[in-house]
């Protein structure tokens, strides 16, 4: 069993050694405004941004509150102390070229193009419309026109507030208020670009939507906002990815999702994170402090979170559904690959407070290297949700003596028709089912490689086609030489 | 320390009126204890005035505000003046064929009037804290506040802060006590009444017991007391602790149990809540030696306003332990239950199996049950697992019994009593288990209002 042992030393060891594909950083010509924090900062941002004063009211009471709020320390992780004054609110690679949008700096062309982001629709075979963003700025929408003959409304967040400003004031917010949490409160004060899709009634959005985020600029932030209005009757699928280069020094990202679900609509919300995780030090990485939640108003209104979750130096992000409409059905899929000295605390809220409503929640934890992988989740039935029915289950993998597994489960019920059923386990990779593997001639570190693939497979296959694959492929990156 | 250089205070004024008694009487206390108890008084006293009681944003309280419980102004016997009561007459314990070592505990005092004639063998101790400690310093010194740790636990401050005597159980080496002693935990008062009472346990290596702790008031008077249990349970050593509550509505109780146990040494637990008001368990394991096992369980049958809160923690710092926890609760009209457990696996404790189970059936919409069973593991090769449930009886079951001709009520009764059942059944004491199954039935049915073995209220 020495040997195996080694072995199995061999592949952590070569988990812990991964290397960061997308670390390299553009060499664009990027305003960014001064660092620090204040209301003249707030101010400026909503200037730039072209907005009217209700935004500008919006986020100066956000600001407000923010400046009364102290920043959550619950969570099982190890959050640096932020200095909220040496960070820059906004980066505007696109600056100087804003009289002709069409025309994107070559450069920033070639990024996208490094990190597989189709800007050119006529190369763009997948048939996915991007919003893809840098720092500050929605660089481009793809595809925006095609979707418009359906009436579907997908564009950067600062453009539906000039253009669409009623149904921007009508939703944002509604889902986070700004009053939320600490992070909320921040981004709803700062928050620059990031996407706003609207679907019409009874439309069946044809193409995947999809959002790419990629922090460039040194000592920013990125705040984005992202909201998702799916009219009656109306289905939408929605991406998300980001990347971030390689620094030393930690990166904030704090960004809010907020998605509404109508009568009979159905949203699918799959995220691929992927920011930079820092070196095997600990050094720098992306600190990803997420508020993600989807209000089910509607009558029969679904909601399928699904996360691969394998950036980022701090994670604390837990997409959560609020259960309103009666018979509404929510699923959260969550798989969370955790190493070196990363640490993650997710997992999601369900809050039942419809008829009828059902929620499954399946997540699955890999912690490898040195780092702690947290799953955290509520499960709230409200005395009116009559019926309600929860699943949930967490699963943890531990690859290595020295990572940490959590599983902090809160559940609470106020009504006795309820049905609710949760059960985790957290084991390494038995011995058992290795020694089957090399039994039949597969060597251990394939053996670990297609056992922690068959572990996640139950959530990746809850992912769009197109992202499927870039899932599979960073699991396999993660986990070098043994999956795929 | 007491007096002019107050510390800073923190908490509400429930707390302020508990510090102020302490400034006040301190040396009232003193003088009515003994030097061991004394010893970690005032460094306990600065914890509390530091902490404040407890509130909900206190991640282990969130389930059950402190305040408004020790909010009322309660009596405190802190002239230790003797209450008139003859617990053998007021309570006869009926639990069939078991022959148990009978011992009082009259709100947080020893009853040393009668001792029962059953000989305990040689050097084992049943008897006052304060006493003992009065006479062996130097035993009791080397344990006493060990485990219960003031400066991470309000409430635990408190009773270290105020308790004046209790319960010493003391089983020398190598001594096995075949008899169960059983300790009947009275409240009787005149007025409201606040007892804080400190148990210590000390089972040394290789020896045995099995503690049964009843709890019964036997006044109709509002009753708070807090409990703090040390409990040390030395090598290839057995401790068997079942504890019992049957009190009123109008009882308070708040209980920390701090449980350390050394290599090989076996613990089983069982909390057994059929009757209370608000009712506050904490459990404190650590596995200190390898190869050792314990067993948790509970069980809480609440209807009306009643509250139950069971929080626990089983800290696994060595390898090759194993834990098991198994908590049901039965809540009807306005209940509220909360159970949190958390199992912690340090780095390097390696081999560790844990299980964790807590199933709770709610039987009314106002009924509220809260659940929390989290792991925290720093090791990898371990087998942790937990499962919890809210929910209703089968309806398979309901119209199995049903079509055979059950009644709907007595159909239900059968599935809550086997629901139950599986916790007491865990118990190792035949007697009492039997005795329990029938005490639960009795309660399922309504029939048991008050505590059972108490002649006062017949």
């Amino acid at each position: 069993m020495d040997s195996t042992t080694n072995k199995q030393n061999e592949f952590v060891r070569q988990v812990a050694e991964q290397k960061y594909e997308y670390g390299f950083t553009t060499d664009v010509h990027t305003e960014i405004i001064e660092k620090g924090l204040n209301e003249d900062v707030v101010r400026l941002i909503s200037q730039k941004k072209g907005e009217p004063q209700w935004m500008l009211d919006f986020r100066l009471k956000a600001f407000k509150r923010w400046q009364g709020m102290t920043q959550p320390a619950w969570a099982h992780v190890h959050l640096p102390e932020i200095d909220y004054q040496a960070i820059s609110y906004y980066a505007d690679p696109m600056a100087g070229r804003k009289s002709d949008k069409k025309e994107i700096d070559p450069e920033l062309m070639k990024t996208f193009d490094k990190l597989g982001i189709p800007l050119e629709e006529r190369l763009a075979l997948s048939g996915v419309a991007v919003d893809a963003i840098m720092d500050s700025v929605s660089v481009k929408t793809t595809f925006k026109e095609e979707l418009a003959k359906k009436g579907i409304i997908f564009c950067s967040i600062g453009d539906a507030i000039k253009m669409h400003p009623e149904l921007v004031r009508e939703y944002l917010g509604t889902v986070v208020p700004s009053s939320d949490n600490f992070f909320a409160a921040l981004n709803s004060a700062v928050f620059s670009d990031g996407s706003f899709v609207y679907i019409p009634k009874g439309v069946r959005c044809p193409m995947e939507l999809s959002s790419y985020f990629r922090i460039n600029a040194r000592n920013t932030g990125q705040f984005e906002r992202t909201l998702i209005v799916a009219d009656d009757d109306s289905y939408v699928s929605y991406l998300e990815g980001c990347t971030a280069p390689m620094r030393d020094e930690n990166q904030l990202h704090a960004a809010i999702v907020e998605i509404v679900v109508k009568d009979r609509a159905e949203v699918k919300y799959s995220t691929v994170q992927n920011w930079y995780p820092g070196d095997e030090q600990g050094r720098g990485g992306v600190l990803n402090l997420v508020t993600k939640r989807g209000d089910l108003r509607g009558e029969g209104s679904k909601l399928s979170w699904t996360q691969v979750e394998t950036g980022s130096a701090v994670t604390w992000k837990y997409p959560s559904c609020i259960l309103r409409g009666d018979n509404s059905v929510a699923e959260f899929y969550s798989v969370a690959v955790t190493n070196n000295y990363q640490e993650a605390d997710t997992g999601t809220k369900m809050i039942h407070l419809g008829r009828n409503t059902k929620s499954t929640i399946i997540s699955k934890g890999i912690s490898a290297g040195k780092s702690q992988n947290s799953y955290r989740g509520l499960v709230r039935v409200a005395p009116a949700a009559e019926g309600a029915r929860n699943y949930s289950s967490c699963d943890s993998l531990l690859l290595g003596s020295d990572c940490g597994a959590h599983t902090f489960p809160y559940m609470d019920i106020h009504n006795d028709t309820a049905v609710i059923e949760h059960e985790a386990t957290t084991s390494k990779i038995s011995e058992d089912q290795l020694f089957y593997c090399n039994q039949r001639g597969i060597p251990t570190e394939q053996a670990v490689g297609l056992i922690v693939n068959g572990y996640a497979k139950e959530v990746l296959n809850k992912l769009p086609m197109e992202f499927a694959v870039e899932a599979q492929k960073l699991l396999s990156v993660s986990l070098e030489g043994t999956v795929g | 320390m007491a007096g002019n250089d107050k510390p800073k205070t923190t908490g509400s004024d429930a707390a302020r009126q508990y510090m102020d008694i302490y400034a006040q009487c301190r040396d009232m206390i003193h003088s009515h204890s003994c030097d061991v108890m004394n010893a970690p008084r005032d460094a306990a006293y600065d914890d509390f005035c530091r902490q404040g009681l407890p509130t909900r944003k206190v991640e282990r309280y969130k389930y059950t505000d402190m305040a408004p419980l020790f909010a009322p102004d309660y009596g405190l016997n802190l002239n230790r003046l003797e209450i008139p009561v003859d617990p053998y007459e007021a309570f006869r314990c009926d639990v069939p064929n078991l022959s148990t070592s009978l011992y009082f505990v009259v709100n947080d005092a020893f009853y040393t009037k009668l001792q029962p004639k059953g000989h305990l063998p040689e050097g084992v101790i049943i008897g006052s804290l304060a006493e003992e400690a009065a006479k062996k310093p130097h035993l009791i010194g080397k344990y006493y506040a060990r485990i219960a740790k003031t400066d991470g636990d309000a409430i635990t401050a408190l009773n270290t802060m105020m308790a004046q005597d209790g319960l010493l159980v003391y089983v020398p080496k190598g001594t096995k006590v075949d008899r169960t002693v059983q300790v009947i935990n009275i409240l009787r008062s005149d007025v409201d009444l606040m007892a804080n009472r400190r148990v210590l346990i000390i089972v040394e290596p290789e020896a045995e017991i099995k503690l049964l702790f009843c709890d019964h008031a036997v006044d109709d008077r509002k009753f708070l007391t807090t409990q703090v249990i040390e409990a040390y349970v030395g090598d290839n050593a057995g401790l068997d602790l079942y504890c019992l509550e049957e009190t009123h509505a109008k009882n308070t109780r708040v209980s920390n149990l701090y449980i350390e146990q050394q290599a090989n040494s076996r613990v089983n637990h069982n909390i057994i809540t059929l009757h209370n008001g608000v009712t506050r368990n904490k459990t404190d394991l650590a596995f200190c030696g390898e190869g050792a096992e314990c067993n948790l369980c509970g069980c809480v049958i609440a209807d009306k306003q009643q509250h139950v809160d069971n929080n626990t923690l089983i800290d696994h710092r060595v390898p090759h332990c194993t834990s098991n926890e198994l908590y049901k609760y039965v809540l009807d009209g306005h209940a509220t239950g909360a159970f949190a457990g958390r199992v912690l696996v340090r780095h390097g404790a390696q081999k560790t199996v844990s299980q964790e189970t807590n199933q709770n059936l709610c039987a009314t919409k106002e009924a509220r049950m809260y659940t929390q069973p989290m792991l925290e593991i720093y090791a990898d090769d371990v087998k942790c697992a937990h499962g919890s449930t809210v929910g209703q009886l089968n309806d398979a079951a309901m119209f199995y019994m049903q079509q055979r001709g059950i009644p709907v009520k007595e159909a239900k009764l059968l599935l809550e009593f086997a629901f139950i059942n599986e916790v007491i059944d865990q118990m190792q004491l035949a007697p009492l288990r039997d005795r329990l199954h029938y005490l639960v039935e009795k309660r399922f049915r309504g029939e048991l209002n008050k505590c059972e073995g108490c002649n006062l209220c017949k």
